[in-house]
């Protein structure tokens, strides 16, 4: 049986994809080279690594309103992420995925999702569930 | 979330496409976070500088603006937070005439949607101040840290399209710090070093940001022991927002909703106190000290600066001259730009061979273009915001007191 994680009810449509997981935060204005696809910022802790279509799995969203439009903008370009879980949102991230139409999901009923996902484990993401699925393991 | 018979109109589409947009928006973000029903806001402030906004961003503008007026106009009043390109400084910023061309386009965009284009982060300081108990769809995060702690008014961080569906339809979801349960204080800091210049205020921030890190915390800083002014609050809340993502703090006896440290915790027991003296404060400016390398560009602005912030640099710019290798930039607000250009004090800065740029924010302003167009990467500045931020764009930023800045800017080394 795959795992499957319990969330809040998130934003966006029903995605699957592969996970890129940090003990770290996001925002899209302070930590993305948007124009490559890469994190730029030298301290976090997937700088260089690409995000494009990926999920990303990361703790919470810092400062930097600009991130609202730029999720939209991102995803225009096909240089977005596919979905970004968090162990906690923030809303300048839940308004930029309502309005860029991205999956977003946070709240964890077993607690941080950072310490249950594994770089690499395929996702099943289903917002409207509240639910998290590793198809990978079980 | 509950609906009132105005609510259901707008979602139906009866008061134009634009509203129904924004309703149902707004609707999609409130159910995220459990919002019962709608709270009406007087004033929205929209954080939409071309660089975020991009093509598709401006496209999505214009799409809006080309409705009829009767569905297209805001209905609060709706300002704008700084923009991409000052078309007056632009080309000595080392910017493009495409920049420049898509701003306009943004500008007219939002102009035609009655939105003021007011350019500013610190409306707080320059335009109407928010008042204690007033709902707010602020947009950047340093004007909501500022309105919800020092004034005591109620705002989310609102993004660049929730606070224009805020102005579209006088109301925002009624969730964070719109309700009374949140606004308790969460962690307890005590300072113990006496804070002077203005990047001592923003290093302070960046501390206790780092150690907040979450939006739903609420920090109360304990020891201030004076009252800080508007700017040293503008400071320390502007980085304390960037660093840990924190839209409202308390400090007791400064700030209106913590008159004691025990109503900073709204009567809930006091924690622990965490310390910050000298040494971590020390520790911070040591993140990002460079003695001795040569400076590209020193910045003013991360907040934009007040009247009186522009007055000090022109004192200390008198008489000397910035280094022909280094960049100096001030960046403010039209109304205090216009205030400065009155009173000579932008004339007394670039005299000293600095750029005084107004309505634009130096990281909201393609840094990463002005970078490359420059050849810039040592940025020395008195923002821990913008050192915070600006590493992300290629730049390596230097915190400094705004004394020590202007030093830095004239001998072009850290000194």
């Amino acid at each position: 049986m795959p795992i499957e994680l319990k969330c809040h009810r998130g934003i966006g449509p029903a995605v699957t994809g592969p996970a890129l997981v940090a003990d770290d935060n996001f925002s899209a204005r302070y930590d993305l080279d948007r124009i490559k696809g890469t994190f730029s910022r030298p301290a976090h802790k997937l700088f260089g690594q690409s995000y494009v279509g990926k999920i990303l799995v990361l703790v919470t969203a810092k400062g930097g309103v600009a991130s609202a439009w730029m999720l939209r903008e991102m995803a225009a370009r096909g240089m977005a992420p596919k979905a970004i879980v968090f162990d906690r949102a923030n809303t300048i991230l839940a308004q930029g995925a309502a309005f860029a139409e991205m999956t977003m999901v946070d709240r964890f009923e077993a607690g941080d999702p950072t310490r249950l996902i594994q770089n690499g484990d395929e996702l099943r993401i289903e917002p409207e569930l509240g639910l998290v699925t590793i198809l990978n393991r079980g | 979330m509950q609906l009132t018979d105005e609510e259901r109109g707008m979602l139906a589409g009866e008061h134009g496409r634009a509203r129904q947009w924004a309703l149902r928006h707004q609707i999609e973000v409130g159910e995220f976070f459990d919002a019962p029903d709608f709270v009406p806001v007087g004033q929205a402030h929209v954080m939409a500088d071309t660089e975020s906004l991009g093509e598709e961003g401006v496209r999505w503008l214009e799409s809006l603006a080309a409705l009829p007026p009767g569905e297209r106009r805001v209905r609060v009043p709706t300002i704008t937070d700084p923009r991409g390109v000052d078309f007056d400084t632009y080309k000595r910023l080392g910017q493009t005439d495409a920049m420049a061309q898509i701003e306009a386009r943004a500008i007219s965009a939002f102009e035609s949607l009655g939105v003021l284009m007011t350019n500013t982060c610190i409306n707080y300081q320059t335009i109407l101040p928010p008042v204690r108990g007033e709902h707010l769809a602020m947009g950047d995060t340093g004007v909501v840290i500022y309105s919800n702690s020092v004034m005591g008014a109620c705002s989310n961080f609102e993004g660049g399209p929730s606070a224009l569906a805020a102005g579209l339809t006088g109301r925002t979801p009624r969730y964070g710090y719109h309700l009374d349960r949140h606004r308790a204080g969460t962690k307890h800091f005590h300072v113990t070093q006496e804070v002077r210049d203005l990047a001592d205020w923003g290093a302070l921030g960046g501390i206790v940001g780092r150690a907040t890190n979450s939006y739903w915390e609420v920090p109360v800083i304990a020891g201030i022991d004076r009252s800080p002014n508007s700017d040293e609050l503008k400071h320390f809340g502007a980085a304390l927002a960037s660093f840990g993502s924190v839209a409202l703090f308390h400090m007791p006896g400064v700030t209106p909703e913590a008159p004691t440290l025990d109503a900073a915790f709204q009567g809930r027991p006091v924690p622990a106190a965490q310390i910050i003296g000298a040494a971590e404060l020390q520790e911070f400016y040591a993140i990002y000290a460079a003695k001795g390398d040569k400076v590209d560009v020193v910045v003013f602005g991360a907040p934009q600066l007040s009247l009186l912030e522009v007055e000090r640099l022109a004192g200390l710019l008198d008489g000397r001259q910035v280094h022909s290798a280094t960049t100096l930039i001030v960046t403010t607000s039209p109304e205090i730009k216009f205030a400065a250009d009155r009173m000579g004090l932008t004339r007394r800065i670039e005299d000293a061979g600095g750029i005084v740029a107004a309505g634009i924010c130096f990281y909201q302003s393609y840094a990463r273009e002005m970078a490359e167009a420059n050849g810039w990467q040592r940025l020395v500045t008195n923002s821990a915001k913008l050192v915070n931020i600006i590493g992300g764009y290629g730049y390596k930023p230097t915190l400094a007191g705004t004394e020590h800045c202007v030093d830095c800017a004239v001998s072009g080394r850290i000194v």
